[in-house]
Formats: structure tokens, sequence, C-alpha cells
């Protein structure tokens, strides 16, 4: 096996050129697992810890580049203020040495359905800039999970960041897992208000064969939103309306039944955690 | 007899313990600061000079003929050293602790996944594994056997000759046809839990170069391994010396032999030392796992809430080969209606062949399915009397002078009563708001799914108990060698068994006794092996008592030894010297002045005795499940507190109370170590741990989606420790071990079903349960 450490990110392009099946490795938490169970025989790894570019974040034309090698740990620590929904989802990642190690581009690069970080990503409508030594491109979250463990990388293309406005509006993130600390989300939803333009984001995890959203479900909570003028009054929304919007979550999602959970209980979960983050969320909002 | 090599210090198990303090201290365990610190050498770590590594091939199907196995691409693979099937087995190929039915290789067929098939011994594990994946066997698939109940109809297959029953045991009690004025019925699902020790199984095993072999190895019962080896081996038993290496936890998956013989066959073969690590993956299928079971149950009782009756059946998978089965089933009725006297009781217990994976030992050892159902029954039937559960079970209490349904007597203190009250009367955690407390209080902890909403709270009680030492007649003993001379100018007393240091903290037990039996200050304590006789497993919560016993009674013989020779130097002035004692390294009198300290006296004098402590024999159940089939009884009650999201069905154990007799703590801090651990076994049945199996084959091998209970779900444990003294016990002691695995996940559904109002049978509790989907 071998083990390439670029120390640029320039550097790390150009490997990934000439070595388009080297498996890249940032913290290391789902990779060597893989290696651990013999999924995965990489003939080339490329360590992308040396490059400094990747885990730093900072503001950007009103909007924030997070790089893909920030930790969990970091966004809650540095982050929680302007990415609520982000950092809520990484409290609940692993325990805090996986929160420590694992990173953001790692959950991105694994595209499973159950990585914690996607609801908050899909919720808040982030992009993710993805780059090769023939140039960067951003692509919209919702387009970048292509199936389970699949996403939109192409061969030389390495993750390089993560687009994101500050929060313009209040965000949630719930998990259901059968244990309190370090489990694998049986479902997880993540919600976003955007108070500015007066529409709202999902994100379901866990629930189908990659990260959804529940489209009609956002558009009816924001119109329901609209028409009731509950943006000026603070007025809570009707109990219907809001049993209606976890409805639709739960209609959004394609669960399955397996191990962790049947698909009648994440279906229904859903709904609920659709209910409470909402109601969370707009508590906050009325708040001030 | 030739010496165990010794391996390089770094390897090496500790090889004695310092123990500084006697019985009913809070001594701490000498290995302690080295497990902490991560420096303690367990089995994995072994390495010896010239070493190779060991894989097994194991089946990927639960039910197939082996029509050929194809070694020659795998003998050829760079690093090679043996491929080894069943046709290469020197001795017996079958191996078992009741009844030697498990190959140890297979041979015409497979009858578990994950069962060995070929092993593999090169210089890399890696390449041992790459190896082992080239041997080539020929299967001819057959429809797995994976329903207990089908296995008892008789149809399917028959897995073993003898049919699948594998033990049926039917107790009768009082009035077969006892009739009652209120009667409530329930069936209880319980699902395979694994013990999860944190070391998965390892050892290393040296071969002599005469033809023998020393095996280094985590085990909980040294002499059945080596008597179980030899036969496999074809070789004498003393030509198989075993020392026990760091064991990372046992809870009864390390009562059968898992690599043991396959590191010696291969280790002889190659004439090297030869290591076997289990992954976590192998170790799934590696040792055998708690049964899963379905009880049946229907209690009768008269309107003033006293017992009249009750009838279970109890079906258990035994999986594919018999372990120690027999004797669980043998628990699992016996103890089947409680620590309650029932005057009447009709119980058939099932044990089953299929061709899921094998059962047998772990922590409660068959009590711990039962208690699910009998303290199911006990609340249902409060809850149709419009009584208080705990008032109910106060009602039927077991007694001293009551018996079993075995018709056993229950001697000595039997506190049923007096635990359950200080359960009961112990302060209840207060209800926070809910919305206003941390996450991590919550149900959903940190994944943040409820602030309050849907979190009800409940309160459960359950009370339970076993047996402590082996049943029907096993033969219960152990041994212990206890020697004491000077070393370096000061006495030193020197405590060697063969009992297993499987993280209880025997050998601080151990210690403890030489300590105040033989009045010593530096006392130290040997590295177990089957140098010396046998000490018996560290299962059965019986260490302390038996092992314990013989250290008792080896110092005892000591203690003789020197006294006379006190008596035969000094002169015995009027015969009082009947009357001196040991203490503080000398020889007091008994007016408490010394009459010589202990290194003037010894000199160059080693006194040095072996003993077998043996207790009270015990008798086979009869064919009406009647006998004095158990040696002694211990008994725990628990409460939990739980608060359940009933919109998510996720629940979160706020609280464990427990009150537990103990007979005499002989270290308090390892007693309450005992007690917290085994609530969180119990605890983590009770939620979430479950193995899986689907058609015979497990789906969630690993800590991934086989979850046991973290920081988080593990709630602080409120105790109260009795020392009621038991008479026949040595220091009247109870063991300690398993009760508090046994009524703990009980308590836990107790309080799940009063926080819903729900009648949760399925056991570990799923959020589905809790929800109408
Ligand atoms: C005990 C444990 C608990 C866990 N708990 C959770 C949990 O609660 N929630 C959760 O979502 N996950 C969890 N995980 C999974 C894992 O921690 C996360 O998926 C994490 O985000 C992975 O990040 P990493 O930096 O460690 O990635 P790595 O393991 O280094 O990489 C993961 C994948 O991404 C690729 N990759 C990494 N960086 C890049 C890049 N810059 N460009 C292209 N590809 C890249 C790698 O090639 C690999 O395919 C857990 C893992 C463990 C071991």
């Amino acid at each position: 096996m071998e083990f390439l450490q670029p120390a640029t990110w320039r550097e790390a392009l150009e490997m990934k050129t000439a070595q388009p099946q080297a498996l890249p490795i940032a913290g290391g938490t789902d990779v060597l697992v893989d290696l651990n169970f013999d999924r995965h025989r990489p003939e080339v790894i490329l360590d992308l810890n040396r490059v400094t570019e990747l885990s730093e974040w900072q503001p950007a034309n009103g909007r924030l580049r997070v790089g893909a090698g920030v930790s969990y740990s970091r966004v809650i620590s540095e982050l929680s203020d302007r990415l609520p929904g982000l950092a809520l989802a990484s409290r609940s990642v692993g325990s805090p040495q996986i929160r420590n190690r694992g990173t953001v581009g790692g959950n991105l690069g694994s595209a499973s359905p159950a990585g914690d970080a996607h609801p908050a990503l899909l919720a808040t409508r982030a992009s993710i800039e993805v780059s090769s030594v023939r140039g960067s491109r951003e692509i919209p979250v919702d387009e970048f999970f292509l199936g389970p463990k699949r996403n939109a990388l192409k061969p030389d293309e390495l993750i390089a960041a993560f687009w994101l406005r500050p929060a313009p509006g209040p965000q949630q993130f719930a998990k259901v897992g059968t244990r309190n600390a370090m489990v694998i989300a049986v479902c997880s939803f993540g919600l976003a208000l955007d108070v500015e333009q007066q529409t709202v984001g999902t994100g379901i995890g866990s629930a189908g064969p990659i990260p959804l959203r529940a489209g009609e479900a956002e558009r009816f909570l924001a119109e329901a939103l609209a028409d009731g003028n509950h943006w000026r009054s603070g007025q809570p929304l009707p109990q219907s309306a809001r049993e209606r919007f976890g409805e639709l979550v739960a209609q959004a999602a394609r669960p399955i039944d397996d191990v962790r959970g049947t698909a009648a209980f994440r279906r229904r979960a859903l709904a609920v955690l659709a209910r409470r983050t909402f109601a969370w969320a707009w508590q906050e909002y009325t708040a001030g | 007899m030739i010496e165990a090599r010794p391996l390089p210090t770094r390897q090496r198990p500790v090889a004695q313990s310092a123990i500084t303090g006697g019985i009913g201290e809070s001594v701490k365990r000498p290995e302690g600061v080295l497990k902490v610190s991560g420096d303690f050498p367990y089995s994995s770590d072994l390495w010896a000079e010239g070493m190779l590594w060991g894989s097994t091939l194991r089946s990927p199907h639960p039910y197939a003929r082996i029509r050929a196995i194809d070694t020659t691409q795998a003998a050829a693979m760079p690093g090679v050293h043996s491929v080894l099937t069943h046709a290469d087995l020197p001795g017996r190929k079958v191996y078992g602790l009741e009844i030697a039915d498990q190959p140890v290789l297979a041979f015409d067929c497979v009858r578990y996944q994950g069962e060995a098939v070929a092993l593999v011994a090169a210089e890399h594990p890696e390449q041992a594994r790459r190896a082992a994946a080239k041997v080539r066997v020929d299967y001819e698939v057959l429809e797995p056997l994976s329903d207990p109940e089908l296995a008892i109809s008789g149809e399917g297959p028959s897995l073993h000759e003898g049919g699948n029953i594998l033990r049926r045991l039917r107790i009768e009690h009082g009035d077969q046809n006892a009739r009652a004025e209120v009667v409530v019925s329930g069936e209880y699902v319980i699902g395979m839990q694994d013990q999860a020790p944190l070391g998965p199984e390892s050892g290393l095993a040296v071969p002599d170069g005469e033809g023998g072999v020393d095996l280094y190895i985590a085990t909980q019962w040294l002499h059945v391994d080596r008597d179980q080896l030899a036969a496999v081996l074809a070789l004498p038993p003393e030509r198989v010396r075993l020392t026990l290496a760091g064991v990372g936890g046992a809870f009864g998956g390390r009562e059968d032999l898992s690599m043991q013989a396959h590191a010696c066959l291969l280790a002889l073969r190659t004439g090297r030392p030869v290591k076997i690590v289990y992954g976590r993956q192998e170790s799934f299928v590696g040792h055998v796992h708690r049964h899963p079971g379905r009880l049946r149950y229907e209690h009768g009782a008269d309107r003033n809430g006293r017992l009249v009756y009750v009838k279970a059946s109890i079906v258990l998978d035994g999986g594919a080969y018999a372990s120690s089965s027999t004797a669980v089933i043998s628990n699992a009725c016996s103890f089947a209606s409680g620590p309650y006297a029932v005057p009447n009781a009709t119980i058939e217990g099932w044990v089953v062949y299929t061709n899921n994976p094998p059962c047998g030992a772990m922590r409660g050892f068959g009590s711990v399915q039962n208690c699910f159902a009998h303290e199911a029954q006990m609340d249902k039937l409060a809850q149709a009397l419009g009584l208080d559960p705990v008032e109910l079970r106060l009602r039927n209490a077991f007694q001293t002078g009551d018996t079993l349904v075995t018709g056993q007597p229950l001697e000595g203190p039997i506190p049923v009563a007096e635990l359950l009250q200080r359960v009961l009367s112990m302060p209840l955690p207060e209800t926070a708001d809910a919305s206003r407390r941390d996450l991590r209080e919550l149900p959903g902890g940190v994944s943040n799914t409820t602030h309050g909403e849907g979190v009800r709270r409940g309160v459960g009680y359950a009370a339970g108990f076993k047996n402590v030492g082996y049943s029907e007649g096993f033969p219960d003993y152990s041994t212990a060698r206890v020697t004491l001379r000077v070393v370096e100018g000061r006495a030193q007393a020197e405590v060697h068994t063969a009992s297993a240091e499987v993280g209880q903290g025997l050998v601080t037990i151990q210690g403890q006794i030489a300590h105040t039996e033989l009045g010593v200050s530096q006392v130290v304590v040997l590295n177990a092996d089957t140098r010396v006789g046998s000490g018996g497993s560290s299962s059965a919560s019986r260490q302390t008592y038996i092992t314990g016993g013989a250290v008792k009674t080896a110092c005892e013989a000591v203690r003789q030894r020197v006294l006379e020779m006190a008596r035969s130097e000094l002169g015995d002035q009027a015969g009082s010297g009947e009357n001196w004692r040991l203490a503080d390294d000398s020889l007091i009198d008994t007016s408490g002045r010394t009459v010589i300290d202990l290194v003037t006296l010894l000199g160059d004098e080693v006194v040095s005795e072996e003993r077998e402590y043996r207790p009270r024999p015990t008798e086979p159940l009869d064919e009406r499940g009647q006998g004095k089939a158990h040696l002694q009884l211990a008994f725990a009650a628990h409460r939990a507190v739980v608060d359940v999201d009933v919109e998510l069905g996720l629940v979160h154990v706020v609280e464990l109370a427990t009150a537990q007799d103990v007979g005499k703590a002989i270290n308090p801090l390892a007693v309450e170590g005992q007690l917290e651990g085994g609530a969180a076994q119990g605890l983590g049945l009770a939620i979430m741990e479950q193995v899986l199996v689907k058609d015979g084959k497990i789906m969630n091998p690993s800590f991934t989606d086989y979850l046991i209970p973290t920081i988080l779900d593990m709630p602080p444990v409120r105790m109260e420790v009795l020392e009621l003294g038991d008479p026949r016990s040595p220091y009247g002691l109870k063991g300690v071990g398993e009760p508090p695995a046994i009524s703990s996940g009980p308590a836990v559904l107790a309080a799940i079903r009063a926080a819903t109002g729900r009648e949760v049978s399925h056991v570990p509790v799923r959020p589905d349960d809790l929800l109408d989907l």
C-alpha cells in the first residue's frame, strides 16, 4: 500500500489526478473502520492531514467557506453561532474522540445516508466546492448525493470546502438512535428557517437511499407561515398545519426495514421530529 | 514436570501482585492503575520470539454438508507454515463443557454460521487471513433449522444424534391441578445477549520442543480448558500447561473453548509459538451467547394477593451445540417463579438445538430470562388485584423455611422482603422540569429529540435471585497453595491458585484473605496457572466463596504448622500456645503481647500447604424436578426510574437503585463495582442489547449495531449492601457477581410499563414496542 502525504492543496490535487484510485483520508474515522472490516484494500492512500488549507474557514462574499477538513469539534466550538444547525448535528456525532478526528468533508466523502452532517447541510442549502487540477466547481448539496455511499465527485476530484450562509434564522437538528450517544441515526432531521427570504429548509437522514429534502413540506410550511402572516405576527401555527408539516416530511422519506429500525418507525419518528424541531425553531424566532 | 517457559517480561501477565489489606477493607486492586493507564498486558498483547499467527476459516452457512475441503492453494500462499482441517486432528474431534458435541474443526457438516472449518498459521496475521480465505470448502447448503419451537415439535432436520431436544425438564411442585380466584398470563420474548467483553478471544501457544505445549490464555477455567485440550491433542494433561494471560472481561463467554485448541494444534504442528487474536466480528461467532427465550406464564392468586400457583413453559434456544445449556435450563426452571413462596407450580423447560449461534453461560445463567417473565407477571397480578406491586411482592416474598419449587428448603437469612423495602424507601430522584433539563438527562440524549415533549416518568421494581456455585451434583471445589517464608528480611505470604482473575477482583480477594488469616503485611498472589490444582471456573458467582474458602483453608493449615513450630521451638508455656494467633507479622498471645516475630521464627523455613475446599454437595433434580440442587442462594432487588418519550419510544434510565445481601463484603469497593457493572448489563439487555439472528445468521456482529450502554445511558446506582451472614460459607459471604444483572433489567421494564401503560413483552424493548405503528 502506497501512502501519499501532500503538503499543499495543489500537490494533493496533482496526486489525485496522477492516481485517481488513491483513497483520500481525512480524520480516518470511516476509512479505518472500512479497512478494519476488510471492505477496502486501497492500493494508494492520500493523506490530507498536512494540507492546512483544508482545515480553515472564513467568511467570503456574505457566505462562509468551511474547509472540508474542519472537525466536528471545531464546528461546535467555532461556528455554533453562525451555523447552529450543523453545530447541533455535530454534537450528536459519535464520541469526543470521533468529533475531534471526524470531519464534515469526510462525512460528505462517505456519503452515507446516515451521515449526520447531511440533513443540516440540506436544510441550509449548502453547496459543496470540489476541485481538481482542472479547476473547481460548486455542487448544490441536494445534487451531491447520487446513491448509498455514492457522491458526485469525479475520480480526479477532491472536496475542498462547503459553502453556507451564516444562519439567516433559527436552525434545528434532531436524530433518533436507540442509545443516548455514539449511535448511528435510525433517522434524523434538519430544519432551517430563512427569516429574510421567509423560506423553510429541511433535510432527512437515514430514511432513504440518500439524504433527502422534503420539498413539499418545505413549501407547505413556508406558505402556511406566509398565508397566516405568521412571520410578522409571531403567532403560532395552528396545530393542524404543524401536523401536516410532520406528515409531509414523513411522506418524503423512503425508508426501509433494517437492523437499526423499521420503515414504519422511521416515518413516525420523522413526523414527530419535524413537528418538534419546528416548534423549537419558531419559539426561538418569536423570542427574538 | 516441565516448567512453563517464561515469556519475555514485557509481555508477561502480572506475575505476582502485592495486596496490602485484609478482609472487609476496600483494598485497591493491584492491576487497577495498569488497566486504566493502558499498560496492563492482555492476552492479545502476548508475544514470543519466532511467533506465527493463526487464522480460522469459518463457515458462511448456518447449516451445510461438507463435501470436500481443498487446502492446496492455501498452503502455497506466502508465509504459510501450516493449514489444518479435521483430518489433521490427533485426538478427540469434539469438545464441550457438559456434552462433547462441538467439532474442533468441522467434519461432515457445519451447524452454525461461523463454525470453525480450517486453520492457517503464517508469519503475519494478514498472510494467515488471506491464506484461510483460499481454503476451498465444497458445501452442500442445507435449509437451517432456526425456530426453536420447530425443534421441539420434532419437525425439521435432526441436528445431533438423539434429536434436537437438548434437555427437557419438568418441575412438579404441590397440587398440579390448583385453581385460583385471580389468574394472569403472559408470553415474554427475550433476545440473545452478547457478553461483549472488551477483550476479544486471544492467546499464545508455545510448543515445548518435547511434544507438549504451554498455552497463555484468557479464560475462565484453566483446568477444564486443559482437560479438553489434552483430549483433543491426545496428550497427557501434564504436558498441556496453561497460564492465565490478562483477561479483558469474560461474563460467561470464556467458559467454552474458542481458539485454545486451534492455537495449540498449530503450535505443535509447526513447532513455533502461535498466537491467535479474534477481531470483534469473529468474537461474535467465537463465543456462546445468552440464550434467547420464549416464556409463557400463568400466575394464580387468591383475592388477598397470595400466590396459589405458577405455571411456566420456558423454551430456550441452545443453538448449534450444547455448551452449558443443560445447566442453564436447570436454573431457568429452578428459579422460574422468582423469589416468592408458591405452594403449587408446574414448570416445563426445554432447551433445544437449532442452527442458530450456540448459547451458553452468561452472567445470571438462566435466571435472567425468567426474571423478566416472573416480574412482569407479578406486576400484572398486582394490577389485576388492585394492589401496589411492591406490596404484592412483600406478601409473597420468600422467607427462611419456605421451599423452592424444587423442594429445596431455604436456610439462613432470606431477606427478600427487606431488600424490597429498602429500595422502596430510598429517596426518589427529583422530577426536574423536563423543559429545563440538560439534553443528556432526557431520552435521546445529545441527539436532541425532545426538550420535554412526550416525556413520561415511570418507576418500577423487581426482585430476583439465583444460586451461587455449581448445581445438581456437579463437583464443586477449589484448590489453593499458600506459602509463608522470609523474603528480603520480611515475612511474606504467597497465594497460588488456578482461579481466573477475569476483572472481578479475585486476585485482591485472595490476598486479603491471606493477609487476614496469617497476619502478614506482605502478601503476594501468584499468577494463576495449572501447576496448582483446579480452582474451578470464575463463574456462578462462586470464586470468592469457593476459592476464597480454599485460600482460607490453606492459610489455616499454614498457620497450624507455624503455631506447631513455635510451640516446639519456644517450648509451650503451660499450653498457652493453643491460643496464640498471628497478627502484625508476629505471633501474639492472648494478652496481645508479641511472643515472637515471624521472621525470627521462620528463619529459612518455608511453610507451604496446598488444600482443597469443598462446600457441601448438591444433588441432581429427579424426574419431578425435585432435589437439593443448589448450594447457596443470593438475592437482590432493584428499583428503576425511567423517562420515556412516548411519541418516539425512546427511553432514558434516570436512576437504578438496588439492595443486595452479600453476606459479608470482603471488599466493599469491589462489591460496589459488581453492583454497578451488573446493573449496566441488565439495563443493556432491557433497552438495547440484542444479537439479531435471521435464518441462522447474525445481522449485527459488531459494536456498530450491537449497542451496549455508554456512560450517557448508565445512570448512577443508589445502593444498599446488606451483610446478613450465611452461616455455612467462609466469613458468611455470598456470591455477589450475578444478582445485579438479574433484577435490574426487569425493573427497567416495569418502569417503562409504568410510564407508558403498555404491556411490553419483548426484551430488549424496541421503540416500535412503545408506539402504535
Ligand atoms: C465510533 C464512530 C462513531 C461515529 N459516529 C458517527 C455519527 O454519529 N454520525 C456520523 O455522521 N458519522 C459517524 N461516524 C462516521 C464518521 O466519523 C463520519 O462519517 C466522519 O464525518 C468521517 O470523517 P473523517 O474525516 O474521519 O473521514 P475519513 O474516514 O478520513 O474519510 C471518509 C471518506 O471521505 C473521503 N474523503 C475524506 N476527505 C475527503 C476530501 N477532502 N475529498 C474527497 N474525499 C474525501 C475518504 O476517502 C473516505 O471515503 C462514526 C464513526 C465512528 C468510528
